[in-house]
């Protein structure tokens, strides 16, 4: 409607057409640009990326896949003898649970404070929404001493030292606490909003709550959950403050984004590693953006106070 | 390639092992649970379906912030008080005076930047056939890590002395223009403005959705009105739409400012602090995990925390305002 406005009444047009699409295109040029070039280095041989600029390659192309064969598997110098292979296998390791973990739990939770009213249910709803404003750093120290060394009150221990730390399981938990108070709000959001009377038909007919958010809840809710984990995703996968200090930085399980954030500081890391391993680091993000954009958007506008 | 086997194949079994597990530990229990009835129904589905998240909520977040803040009173190993000295070591050392200043010029310069662009483009948009195509290479790098973006312009701001062939895009336009380009991560304050740069070309994207999709909005009737009133352009916008999506406006600004209170891994990655680039968080984890002085670190979290929550509890009132509209 608005559109159809626009073309009759000129008087809704703030810039002409022509001046808006010649600068969104501008823009958009030079917004692609660098992703552009770190594609077209990371296809260049060691040598030919310090003796000529990227976009003078395009003039007189020639292209190798030495890059990521190397990266991949390793190219035998120091600072990648191994590959980021291993790197790779890490973060899929940490990101699939640490995105089906808190959703679950957050599902539940949020169908409880949704549907299984009590009294102060509103409070506790409240308080774990108003989580949301502590940031990480709030966290880091004391959960890290918490699984190195468990929690003590003057000498005696009240919790035991969990000995996770430097194992999957020491990054699925951060992530998977981190992620609860922006998820079970959101999902909360959702929840609530299914109907009513669906719902206490259910009840009526005997179904319990076990029933109900296995039959009703969670094919309703499956839009809803797509996009946080969605959401999730990306941000496990994209994270570095978490990764830094949870994971040691070993090959055994540092994700690749800590990987690739240590080759750009250490000594001897080449051009061809950079941008090659950047470019397999950010592929998956990639493709999920532009597979699932829809969601993507969904998710990201709704979590962007994360 | 055994080797990589023999490495790897673990690794994916502890996944999907542990996630196996979750199920069907969760599987049994709702069916066992689901048989009780009766009075004891109702307590027994909510500790189930609520106490796993509140015990890592205790665990994970609450227990470990009221930690934080004690230690923020306590020594480099946290087993003895000291007042405020964390904090005054923040308001008397000069390190953490320029850290607080570039911190600022966060603040001010990335949230009005990503948000007047992001305006600026989604009036735009609104404009234009096939916004779909632009719209959608506006907002990529919102998927990218700030870690790849900032590898990406690492590249971008590349530099080799004068009489080599520049290979980074900045130093050879600036060589273009006749001028000479310069060692950029090393040239202070330009270095923390470049820096802003990587977190404006990840986030623009961001505002520009969300500021589009509010201007899609504006009712059509409210701009019809004013049209045959006579306003038109500039004022068109001034009045009537920039009023109407002022909200939205606000909301991508106060993201902006957490953003840039929070800012860290473009930082740790390209500079690691140095060259006066330093800002609260990447001081933060510095403190703590390089310096290993768990006082100062928490004292540097709790101010961070003190900075974003207003600001946070802000943007969550006024979304959840938006969303009841």
């Amino acid at each position: 409607m608005a559109k159809k406005l626009a073309e009759h009444n000129p008087g809704r047009k703030i810039f002409s057409s022509k001046i808006a699409t010649t600068v969104v295109w501008f823009v958009t040029i030079i917004w692609t640009i660098p992703t552009l070039g770190l594609l077209i280095t990371s296809f260049k041989g060691e040598k030919a990326i310090l003796d000529q600029a990227w976009w003078t390659t395009l003039l007189h192309p020639s292209f190798t896949f030495a890059n990521y064969k190397g990266v991949f598997l390793g190219d035998g110098s120091e600072s990648l003898s191994a590959g980021v292979l291993p790197y790779f296998v890490n973060s899929i390791v940490i990101t699939l649970p640490a995105t089906i973990f808190p959703i679950v739990i957050a599902t539940m939770a949020a169908y409880a404070l949704a549907w299984i009213r009590f009294r102060g249910s509103d409070f506790l709803f409240f308080s774990i929404f108003a989580l949301q404003v502590v940031p990480l750093q709030m966290a880091l120290i004391p959960l890290l001493l918490l699984f190195t060394g468990g929690a003590h009150i003057g000498s005696i221990a009240i919790f035991p030292a969990l000995g996770i730390a430097g194992k999957f399981a020491g990054i699925w938990l951060p992530h998977t606490m981190f992620a609860l108070p922006l998820a079970i709000y959101l999902l909360h959001n959702f929840i609530a909003g299914l109907p009513r009377d669906l719902m206490e038909a259910a009840y009526v007919d005997g179904a319990n709550h076990f029933t109900v958010f296995r039959r009703i809840v969670l094919p309703l809710a499956v839009p809803g959950i797509a996009s946080i984990a969605i959401f999730q995703f990306l941000w496990v996968w994209n994270d570095l403050l978490v990764a830094l200090t949870f994971a040691s930085g070993t090959e055994e399980v540092a994700p690749i984004n800590s990987k690739l954030a240590s080759l750009v500081g250490q000594y001897g890391s080449g051009y061809t590693q950079l941008s090659a391993g950047a470019f397999i680091t950010i592929a998956i993000p990639l493709i999920v953006f532009f597979s699932l954009q829809r969601y993507f958007v969904r998710g990201l506008l709704a979590g962007s106070v994360k | 390639m055994s080797n990589f086997l023999s490495v790897n194949v673990p690794k994916f079994t502890s996944a999907f092992s542990a996630i196996a597990i979750f199920f069907i530990v969760l599987g049994v229990i709702f069916t066992i649970a689901g048989r009780a009835n009766g009075r004891k129904a109702r307590p027994i589905a909510l500790t189930i379906f609520l106490g796993p998240a509140l015990i890592l909520l205790l665990a994970g977040v609450v227990i470990p912030g009221v930690r934080t803040i004690l230690f923020s009173f306590m020594n480099p190993d946290s087993n003895g008080w000291v007042g405020f000295a964390n904090y005054q070591w923040m308001i008397e050392d000069p390190n953490v005076k320029v850290i607080m200043v570039n911190t600022i010029l966060w603040i001010l310069v990335v949230p009005l930047f990503t948000a007047a662009l992001g305006l600026l483009l989604a009036v735009m948009l609104d404009r234009i056939k096939h916004e779909s195509i632009p719209k959608s290479l506006l907002f990529m790098p919102m998927a990218i890590s700030f870690v790849g973006a900032s590898i990406i312009f690492k590249f971008v701001y590349e530099y080799n002395e004068p009489g080599e062939v520049q290979i980074g895009l900045l130093s050879a336009v600036v060589k273009f223009f006749g001028m000479t380009p310069s060692n950029w991560m090393l040239s202070k304050p330009l270095n923390t403005f470049l820096l802003m740069i990587i977190y404006v070309w990840t986030q623009m994207g961001f505002g520009m959705v969300i500021l589009s999709a509010a201007i899609k909005g504006v009712p059509a009737d409210i701009v019809e009105a004013s049209a045959l009133d006579g306003a038109s352009g500039w004022r068109l916008f001034r009045n009537i739409t920039f009023p109407m999506v002022k909200g939205t406006f606000i909301v991508v600004l106060a993201t902006g400012v957490v953003g840039a209170l929070k800012v860290f891994d473009i930082v740790r990655t390209m500079t690691g602090g140095n060259f006066s680039t330093n800002v609260l968080a990447n001081e933060m984890y510095s403190q703590t995990f390089v310096q290993f002085d768990q006082g100062k670190g928490s004292a540097l979290a709790v101010v961070l925390f003190l900075l974003v929550a207003p600001i946070l509890i802000y943007n969550i009132k006024s979304l959840r305002k938006e969303r009841t509209h």
